[in-house]
């Protein structure tokens, strides 16, 4: 059973995460995320669950990587200078293979930017998020339901791979209310945890989480086998949702706040007779490299509509081989592209197609 | 009878340490205390960056390897998570006192019910000799070739005497390991400083004034008396904080 309540993004991440059995939540206050963290301070105590205000990020993602290693589910959350704080822990936790989720509900950059809207983290966030050869899996609502749903589905995933899931929101996903229906009956998929950390019990060999490997050939090898693990994630969770796509000659590419913005302005060009559809990344990483490359087969161009400089864009063009052209439609610094600005965009493309 | 073994809190894992170097005397302590207290089973430890940073092979217990200086805020989310069981940091002066300040006064304050097994022996060890937030004034290190300028870098920091000034935490004492009677008041102190968590009183922080003869280039023995002489005068040994005997 649930009820349709109205909510903030923010709280429905916190609401979600709780109902997905995490009882441990470590953050630091920093606009627009600091929502779930008092959301979080005013359930925690009352269900037995455990809020923490860390003195940094920093303390906050070693916090999240102390629980995580006794194998509990645990959460942080903070809004993209937070997340460059908390990358070193981010790379701790992916080499010692322990799962957790990240909120990062990002805000216009670099420095410290403005607390406007951004979607500029998407680098970070796919490409790795701190040293090392890492990956973590990065889901983008679109939605104040999909924050929770995501939510929901990050920590399962977090504890099936062993890694960090990361919801990557703009702060318009964070701020804005929208009814949103969270189950009261949330079906947890319970995973073995033999290696957590939680005392031998004097029954079994001492437990070690870990990130050190000086042995090159050791080091290479836990590397190897964490790649192969990546390479089944790829293969195994894309997700992307496709929108007018099935006569389409142009694809708008966009995730959260700008997919919104771009499914009316595919509408307004439908009413023109511009044959245009949106496919809208749910995955950020993986990419939905299968969807855009079968797409790539079919539309004449692409136009990728982002909160940043162009980020996103590049791996449209990887997804794609570069078989059609990709052009960019954007605003930055926390403003939002408007439906008029990528309408107008679509009738470019088109006028520019042979 | 037997009149003496190692403590089963130690694995048989041999120590990497250089010659003459007062871990292994540390770890130990620490081991003794485990196996006293009969909380092997329950412990869980979180090792450092520097030196002790394989710890985690050496201690029989579970054990998490930190980042750098973020061993307490890691020992925070254990013990938050498990609190009924034995939790304790094993940190170096870089660790602790440079890099990890933030988390070690953040945890003192919230008085974490946790042990921090702090190691000081006034230089960065694993990097080879570099100078440390510890390091004495004038002392020569790879960093400071001329001798710690305080005009320049500042004076050393006293971890023990600025914890002290908090409210929150419960237990601090400054221990060394240069001699027989000094190494069983140690063992005294980190026994404690267990027993402390035990009785979920709250942070205690055990600082083990240390030697480094491979970095302070000495033989272990002169320095030993290094530490007696240049140390202990800047470091006095003593319990900085006893919040259960203020109550009394």
């Amino acid at each position: 059973m649930a009820n349709k309540v109205l909510m903030k993004g923010n709280e429905a991440i916190a609401e979600a995460a709780i109902k997905a059995g995490c009882m441990h939540y470590f953050g630091y206050p920093i606009t627009p995320q600091t929502e779930i963290a008092a959301y979080m301070a005013k359930k925690m105590p009352k269900i037995g669950g455990v809020f923490l205000q860390a003195e940094s990020e920093v303390a906050a993602i070693n916090m999240v990587y102390g629980v995580s290693s006794t194998g509990k589910r645990v959460m942080t959350s903070s809004s993209s200078p937070g997340i460059s704080l908390k990358s070193e822990g981010l790379s701790y936790m992916a080499g010692s293979d322990l799962p957790t989720l990240v909120v990062n509900v990002e805000r216009g950059g670099p420095g410290l930017g403005g607390i406007q809207p951004s979607q500029s983290d998407y680098f970070q966030a796919t490409k790795g998020g701190g040293h090392g050869d890492f990956h973590m899996i990065v889901l983008a609502p679109s939605s104040v339901q999909e924050m929770a749903d995501l939510t929901i589905k990050g920590f399962d995933l977090a504890d099936k791979y062993r890694m960090t899931s990361m919801i990557l929101a703009d702060g318009t996903m964070g701020q804005m209310m929208e009814p949103v229906e969270i189950s009261d009956d949330v079906q947890i998929t319970k995973y073995e945890k033999p290696w957590a950390t939680t005392g031998t019990n004097c029954e079994r060999k001492h437990n070690i989480v870990n990130s050190l490997s000086l042995v090159p050939e050791e080091l290479e090898e836990l590397n190897y086998k964490r790649y192969e693990k990546y390479a089944q994630i790829k293969e195994n969770e894309q997700m992307a949702e496709e929108f007018m796509m099935d006569d389409a000659e142009i694809c708008v590419v966009a995730f959260g706040i700008a997919a919104r913005v771009s499914q009316n302005a595919v509408v307004e060009a439908r009413k023109q007779g511009i044959k245009v559809g949106l496919i809208r990344p749910i995955t950020l990483w993986p990419f939905p490299e299968k969807v855009l490359s079968k797409a790539a087969d079919k539309v004449k161009a692409f136009i990728s509509v982002e909160l940043s400089m162009g980020q996103m864009v590049e791996d449209i063009k990887l997804a794609t081989s570069c078989k059609k052209p990709v052009e960019l439609c954007n605003r930055v610094g926390g403003m939002i592209p408007s439906p008029e600005q990528v309408l107008a965009k679509i009738n470019e493309v088109k006028g520019g197609l042979k | 009878m037997k009149v003496f073994e190692k403590p089963k809190a130690l694995t048989d894992a041999p120590f990497h340490y250089c010659p003459g170097c007062t871990h292994g005397i540390i770890h130990r302590l620490v081991a003794e205390a485990i196996d006293e207290l009969g909380i092997e089973g329950k412990t869980i430890g979180v090792a450092p960056v520097g030196c002790a940073v394989m710890a985690y092979n050496y201690f029989a217990c579970d054990m998490i390897e930190a980042a750098h200086g973020r061993a307490p805020a890691v020992a925070t989310g254990v013990k938050r998570s498990c609190p009924d069981n034995i939790v304790f940091t094993y940190q170096g002066d870089g660790d602790l006192a440079s890099i990890g300040m933030a988390e070690t006064v953040h945890s003192a304050a919230r008085n974490e019910n946790i042990t921090v097994i702090f190691v000081n022996n006034a230089i960065y060890g694993m990097t080879g000799g570099q100078m440390a937030p510890t390091s004495l004034p004038g002392q020569v290190t790879q960093t400071s070739p001329y001798g710690r300028d305080v005009n320049h870098c500042g004076y050393p920091v006293k971890v023990c005497e600025m914890l002290a000034q908090l409210e929150g935490p419960e237990y601090l004492e400054r221990v060394a390991v240069n001699n027989v009677a000094n190494i069983r008041k140690a063992g005294k102190a980190i026994k404690k400083a267990f027993e402390n968590q035990i009785n979920k009183k709250g942070f205690s922080l055990i600082e083990v004034v240390s030697t480094c003869p491979t970095n302070w280039g000495m033989k272990p023995t002169d320095a030993l008396k290094w530490l007696d002489e240049n140390m202990l005068p800047y470091y006095p040994l003593g319990v900085y904080k006893d919040r259960s005997k203020e109550e009394k």
